[in-house]
């Protein structure tokens, strides 16, 4: 064992898999039980993809767009996946795993460890996924047992510690002024939608303001 | 079958296929600069809709109430850097304060 890696791996894995705490509290205020919080969790396993999941649901959202906006999200995964698969040279069922463990964190340990060579950031990848997996679901059951105990989300203030979990998700994406404008002109338009259209679809259409600021991203600098 | 059961199952089953496809196309069918841009900027809008649509309003009215100044303080939080608990919480005991006095 590469202690130096696993010791990273453990940093990331702990801090991070203690925010399901967030998670599991979010999902019950929301209105899914304990066991189907657990589930989203194990199965789902990307925090940005369940965050958004259950902010829809409870919102009002429909499934559909609950699904499509936690599969927009859950896009990066794919591209994670991209960049871990020649290193990783992973076949059948531990392809899978590897497959179910790519997300934000063992894909960005992998990378710190470039400079260690391709062993390291393997092991930096498997090190900090079942890290976070184990943490990450211990913290959600945590967190939803909780929440079923507060009972109404208002009264020990759930309902602000939700948007402000998010918050703390793309805060350190705000670094540069294209970023920035575009989060202001996201929230403008949700909140513009909000009045006319079905719940969950002001939080997807805002996918089109990514997808020109993807494009047109140089006009802002 | 509840909607919430329909949209847990069908948001793990995309979820793991789009994991396990990038492990399985050569790298570069995806790797086109632009596709990169605008994948990094799906979250950065998709979140900030959360956070607006979480903090403002309520069934489809827009309302301003104790979660603003919930918000508010999380923002202060994260300007001075304060770790993710000390965000949330701040935000959770403004929330609830100004509930109770209401």
């Amino acid at each position: 064992m590469n202690r130096a890696t696993f010791a990273q791996s453990l940093s990331v894995s702990l801090p991070v898999g203690a925010y399901g705490i967030a998670f599991g509290a979010a999902s019950v205020a929301a209105g899914f039980s304990v066991l189907q919080s657990c589930l989203i969790s194990l199965l789902t396993f990307s925090g940005a993809s369940q965050f958004a999941l259950v902010g829809v649901m409870g919102s009002g959202g429909s499934a559909l767009s609950a699904t499509a906006t936690a599969s927009l999200l859950g896009t990066r995964n794919l591209l994670y996946g991209l960049q871990m698969a020649p290193l990783l040279r992973t076949r059948r069922l531990k392809k899978v795993i590897a497959a179910q463990l790519t997300i934000d964190e063992s894909t960005g340990v992998a990378i710190s460890q470039e400079k260690n060579g391709p062993r390291a950031m393997a092991q930096g990848f498997w090190y900090t996924g079942i890290g976070v997996y184990i943490f990450w679901n211990l913290f959600t059951l945590i967190g939803a047992l909780g929440a079923q105990a507060m009972g109404d989300p208002a009264t020990f203030g759930l309902d602000a510690a939700v948007p402000a979990a998010f918050l703390g998700l793309i805060w350190p994406r705000l670094t540069g002024r294209t970023e920035r404008v575009l989060a202001v002109c996201a929230l403008a338009m949700a909140l513009a939608l909000t009045p006319y259209v079905p719940a969950g679809v002001p939080i997807i259409s805002t996918a089109v303001l990514a997808v020109l600021f993807g494009l047109r991203g140089r006009v802002w600098r | 079958m509840s909607a919430l059961w329909v949209g847990l199952i069908a948001t793990s089953v995309i979820a793991f296929l789009l994991k396990y496809l990038g492990h399985s196309v050569p790298e570069r069918w995806m790797s086109h600069p632009r596709v990169l841009k605008i994948n990094s900027m799906i979250p950065i809008a998709l979140l900030s809709a959360l956070v607006a649509v979480q903090t403002f309003t309520t069934d489809k009215s827009l309302v301003v109430d104790q979660r603003l100044a919930g918000l508010a303080v999380a923002v202060i939080a994260l300007i001075l850097r304060a770790p993710f608990a000390v965000v949330v919480i701040s935000a959770a005991a403004t929330s609830a304060a100004l509930y109770h006095l209401q």
